[in-house]
């Protein structure tokens, strides 16, 4: 349906009366119905949403849906479209500011709202954010570069790699900090997969996103942005890392590597955790503060390695109990290359699996082992079974994220193949998949209903 | 207080339809009424109100968005000028993520939706056919999300009122929003229990054509709402916010009105204020002061007056806060122009520096015009000539932290020039004296709705309108008449057709043969005199259930319980016990007891035969607990010696 269709999302018997009718969207009527008249504007209609009724705004604002069986007459008294935009300015550029590239990838970040799917669109042209985030301009210049449009389940190896190479040539190109807008689901595959593929950067890189998009008036979006930005601008950590909210309550954000950070819930603001380490920094719209020391600084030079490929014959096998061996068979037969499991415990799976997983080794499929405790390493000497599966060829993957391993292992196939090399390339730590030590407070989830847990909470600060 | 409120208030005929024709007085009614059902609107948490410490607050802050129609809405951006921290204070039993917008909506409450389908039944308003649930775009904080989910159930509806129709213009569901708890400087703290519970929202037309009339509508349709049997009773649990417009001005909000009867003086006051305001701006053209011939200027002056002998003044100063003087130009006494009783339009600038400026501590502003207010006459004058103000200039000074001082500043402006054009068109709250009222916020326009992309619309099907239809109560004013055929007392009747009994004492009569006066008298009057008693001695007992309630008097019919003992049964009942209300003693059982109490009280001689007879059937019936029959009992101690 082309956007000049004059009754947007409306299909079969609505549309039918409608055209009948001789209505239109956005037009001002008067609707004649077996229950009165109805005044107001006439709204395209969500194409998910069923075709016997028509939505009508009143001008009090309010939306309804009149049955289309019921309309008598429809009288068309004006005509008033919608011109939502987001107020555009042009962005003001300041010289001694530090200049940021925002590369979009799809999620939102200011917005306006889509009729026909109830979807939200993305505000992105400087103009727009400007318009949208005026505090932005009080940290840096800003250029913005949409890559694609896509969901955040939508990015995968072909985006992963385009952004990584924009980010390369952006970087030749001088730029003092990178801003990557994201849907949030899969923030964390992106920033492993950026972790791996840009190297060494010179400059921050920092990805960011909202839980609650910016057609609200409560989101999360626009104190995101400004603190990626400041970050990316101003900030002296020169590493791929993820901006979301520390608490929930909007005070500061957190600065995750992106190889240790992971969505911990479906829609908390301060869904993004750092797992079995501590963040590398606390971050506001005027500032960063790091929590820790062992950073890869800010430089001057452009020494930056993209190395940007991946092989997607990778699977993530999420081990459940009664798991029959037919799973690992169908990754075999049809041509997986690795399979990361993310195992029991210290990293176990039940005995049925032990022959197609010998079988899978067997072929030069490499198979990783990761827990799905997700805190914590894997340890599979503990146990004979763990040592059964080392003998099969297993590789533990010691605390590297299961979405992290899988990221990687696609990374790493696409540069060889051997398993022996797999393997040494897994346990090579590119920034932190792989940490020696987990730290007293790398693991915290604070137990809700305890008194001192509870004492913290009454003062607001989670 | 009560003096001054006495004042206010005495020798007004509030229903002068002369007087207030001639002013064009028009009012329209929004009633915000809580429904019962057991859990809130868009998520499971139980309805509940709690006043004990919170368990946790989290703090946040609000933006404004654009609406569907691609603009933002004025009120939104004012209140993005505030830029206010938002504490809410959290209930782990009450309120769950979903109120802390957390979590995403859950399906909109289904029992909730058929209440406010049955309102707008007996509202006889015209049901939508797909119910929309849309976005009010709230930034002051009140909301967690920055919008309340509201949906339209119904529109154009009407109530019967002095032989005419009082227009229903629509019934909304919508979730509550929090309890403001503080609101100082730049930090305003919200509690969260109330949020999200189901309401109904009934908006009337300006139909109401004196404050009488506005306070006799508010309580018909309190009566209304009460008689679906679906609302929930008790503080807090209903409130009515009145619109106000006179000849020549918009509609003013009076928000959140505590008491049914101070509508009368609210209203009247409140379209008092249009007119004086209508009257200033008269007053102000016949000056030149027009739109186009309006002038001020803001000076930052905390230079010129760091010597002042105020010591609040030179207190701010040495923190390191500004004055700012506003020059009004031409405007000199003009700002004296009185308002509302012993309030001027200086009140006016100060509400609105009040809440956009936060600068709430008052007075917070000083009129300069020749009296030299907080500074003296002589520093004023240095003041004037300073910066150049002309001698029929008025000057308004405002102070605080920079930011704050510069929005006073400009809030005063903004005031005033609008006193040139129109009334604005405000959210007021109401003073202490329940007369007056001061400046809220502006009143939001349609440019804050847009849909709700979280939840899907619900189309109402016939069946579940049939199903409801069935259900609904009827009208208070039908039932009431049809009480009264039944010889029910018309105080008790009125009584009954709002109470949440009405339902059950239908169903009794058609089901059964009791006494209608009797049922009444039980469910309304007993129930409300026993519960009172155990009140007095600490018990706190909830009310029975319904079913317990029908099966008891049920049974009662069936045996055809006298009076006094379904009294005394009625009570074991409230109090929790297990209650059979019972027959009349059989006649052996009568027998036996006249023979005991004759025999008890043989020596007990009152004048005449009569009186005696009198005194003894009284204590047979209290000692068999009302269950020996007045009659038969007199025949058989007439019977002996
Ligand atoms: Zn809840």
């Amino acid at each position: 349906m082309d956007e000049k269709d004059q009754l947007k999302g409306y299909r079969g018997r609505a549309r039918k009366v409608l055209e009948y009718m001789g209505a239109r969207v956005w037009a001002e009527v008067e609707i004649e119905t077996d229950k009165g008249i109805f005044e107001g504007i006439i709204l395209p209609r969500s194409e998910q949403a069923d075709d016997l009724h028509v939505v009508l705004k009143l001008f009090t604002g309010y939306n309804i849906g009149l049955a289309v069986d019921r309309i008598k007459s429809i009288k068309e008294k004006g005509f008033r479209k919608a011109h939502y935009k987001i107020p555009e300015q042009e962005f003001p550029y300041d010289p001694a500011k530090p200049n940021v590239t925002l590369l979009g990838t799809g999620g939102t970040i200011a917005s306006r709202l889509d009729y026909r799917t109830g979807a939200v669109i993305p505000a992105f042209t400087p103009g727009e954010l400007y318009g949208a985030v005026p505090e932005l301009a009080d940290i840096c210049n800003l250029k913005t570069e949409k890559l694609f449009g896509v969901f955040s389940e939508n990015m995968g190896p072909a985006e992963y790699i385009t952004t990584a190479k924009t980010i390369g040539r952006e970087i030749e190109a001088g730029v003092d900090g990178i801003v990557i807008g994201h849907g949030t689901d899969t923030m964390h595959h992106t920033a492993a997969a950026l972790t791996f593929m840009v190297q060494n950067p010179p400059v921050p890189i920092i990805i960011v996103g909202s839980q609650r998009s910016s057609d609200r008036p409560s989101s999360d979006a626009a104190f995101n942005l400004r603190c990626a930005s400041n970050a990316a601008a101003r900030g002296h950590i020169a590493e791929v890392m993820v901006c979301m909210f520390g608490p929930t309550s909007d005070t500061y954000n957190l600065l995750h590597r992106g190889t240790r950070v992971r969505k911990m819930h479906s829609s908390y603001r301060s869904t993004f955790r750092t797992i079995s380490d501590i963040p590398v920094a606390t971050c506001t719209p005027t500032e960063v503060k790091p929590l820790r020391k062992d950073f890869n600084p800010r430089r001057k030079d452009r020494q930056v390695k993209i190395d940007a490929r991946f092989d997607d014959r990778v699977a993530i096998v999420y081990y459940y109990p009664a798991m029959k061996p037919d799973i690992i068979e169908s990754l075999i037969d049809n041509g997986y290359k690795g399979i990361v499991i993310a195992g029991t415990g210290l990293g176990h799976v039940n005995k049925p699996l032990y022959e197609p997983l010998r079988k899978a080794c067997k072929m030069g499929i490499s198979v990783m082992m990761t827990v799905q405790t997700l805190w914590g390493y894997v340890q599979m000497f503990v146990y004979d079974t763990g040592r059964d599966l080392m003998e099969l060829g297993i590789v533990p993957c010691s605390n590297m994220l299961p979405e992290v391993a899988y990221i990687k292992l696609g990374w790493v196939l696409a540069h060889t193949e051997t398993r022996e090399e797999v393997a040494k390339m897994m346990l090579t730590t590119v920034n932190g998949e792989i940490t020696e030590r987990e730290p007293h407070d790398g693991y915290l989830i604070f137990q809700g209903g305890l008194p001192e847990i509870e004492e913290f909470l009454k003062r607001g600060l989670r | 207080m009560d003096a001054w409120r006495k004042k206010l208030i005495e020798d007004i005929d509030f229903d002068d339809k002369e007087f207030y024709s001639a002013l064009g007085f028009k009012c329209g009614l929004e009633i915000h009424q809580q429904l019962d059902t057991k859990k809130k609107l868009f998520c499971h948490c139980p309805v509940g109100y709690r006043n004990d410490e919170p368990d946790a607050i989290i703090l946040r802050h609000m933006r404004p968005t654009l609406s569907e129609m691609g603009t933002y809405d004025g009120t939104a951006l004012m209140e993005f000028k505030t830029k206010k921290q938002v504490i809410y204070q959290l209930y782990r039993d009450n309120v769950c993520t979903y109120e802390m917008d957390d979590t995403p909506p859950f399906p909109m409450n289904q029992e909730a939706l058929d209440y406010a389908i049955e309102i707008a039944l007996m509202l006889g308003c015209q049901l939508v056919d797909e119910v929309h649930i849309t976005r009010k775009q709230y930034l002051d904080g009140s909301i967690p999300t920055g919008f309340q989910r509201t949906a339209i159930i119904g529109v154009d509806g009407w109530i019967p009122y002095r032989g005419r129709k009082i227009r229903i213009q629509q019934l909304a569901l919508e979730e509550d929003a929090c309890r403001e708890v503080e609101d100082r400087r730049h930090t305003i703290v919200f509690r969260t229990d109330r949020l999200s519970t189901p309401l109904v929202e009934v908006v009337t037309k300006p139909d109401m054509l004196t404050p009488h009339e506005a306070a006799e509508v508010d309580e018909l349709l309190g009566r209304l709402l009460r008689a679906s049997g679906r609302v929930r009773r008790g503080i807090g649990t209903a409130r009515q916010d009145v619109n106000v417009s006179i000849n020549g001005s918009d509609r003013v909000e009076i928000k959140g009105v505590p008491r049914t009867p101070d509508i009368r003086a609210l209203t009247h006051y409140e379209a008092l204020r249009h007119k004086a305001l209508l009257d200033l701006r008269e007053e102000l053209h016949k000056r030149g002061i027009t739109p186009t011939g309006f002038r001020a200027e803001d000076h930052e002056v905390t230079g010129l007056l760091k010597n002042t002998s105020n010591p609040r003044l030179r207190a701010l100063i040495d923190e390191g806060e500004v004055i700012h003087a506003v020059n009004l130009k031409g405007w000199r006494e003009l700002i004296r122009h009185e308002t509302q009783p012993a309030l001027t339009f200086a009140a006016e600038l100060a509400g609105r520096v009040r809440v956009i400026a936060c600068l709430d501590e008052m007075p917070n502003i000083f009129v300069l015009d020749g009296r030299g207010e907080g500074l003296g006459v002589e520093a004023e004058e240095h003041l004037r000539k300073e910066i150049g103000a002309a001698e029929e200039d008025t000057l308004v000074l405002v102070w605080g932290p920079a930011e704050d001082a510069l929005t006073g500043a400009q809030e005063i402006i903004i005031r005033a020039k609008e006193a040139v054009q129109f009334i604005p068109q405000e959210s007021r709250q109401h003073m202490p004296d329940a007369c007056r009222t001061d400046f809220e916020r502006i009143l939001p326009g349609p440019d804050r709705m847009y849909p709700d992309t979280d939840s899907a619309p619900v189309a109402i099907s016939k069946e579940r309108v049939e199903r409801l239809q069935a259900d609904a109560a009827p009208c208070p004013w039908d039932r009431e008449e049809r009480y009264m055929k039944m010889k029910i007392p018309e105080h008790l009747a009125a009584d009954l057709a709002i109470h949440p009994s009405a339902r059950l004492f239908d169903q009794l009569i058609e089901e059964t043969s009791l006494n209608p006066t009797l049922l009444a008298e039980a469910l309304v009057q007993w129930q409300k005199a026993i519960k009172r008693d155990k009140r007095k001695v600490g018990l706190n007992i909830s009310p029975p259930y319904e079913e317990s309630l029908e099966s008891f008097f049920k049974a009662a019919a069936d045996c055809n319980t006298p009076r006094r003992a379904l009294y005394y049964a009625f009570e074991k009942l409230l109090y929790g016990e297990n209650a059979e209300p019972p027959s009349f003693l059989s006649g052996e059982e009568l027998k036996a007891l006249c023979k005991k109490v004759a025999r008890e009280f043989a020596d007990v001689r009152y004048k005449t035969r009569e009186l005696t007879l009198d005194f003894l059937v009284g204590e047979i019936i209290e000692q068999s607990q009302g269950r020996a029959e007045p009659a038969k009992t007199r025949f058989l101690l007439s019977s002996y010696p």
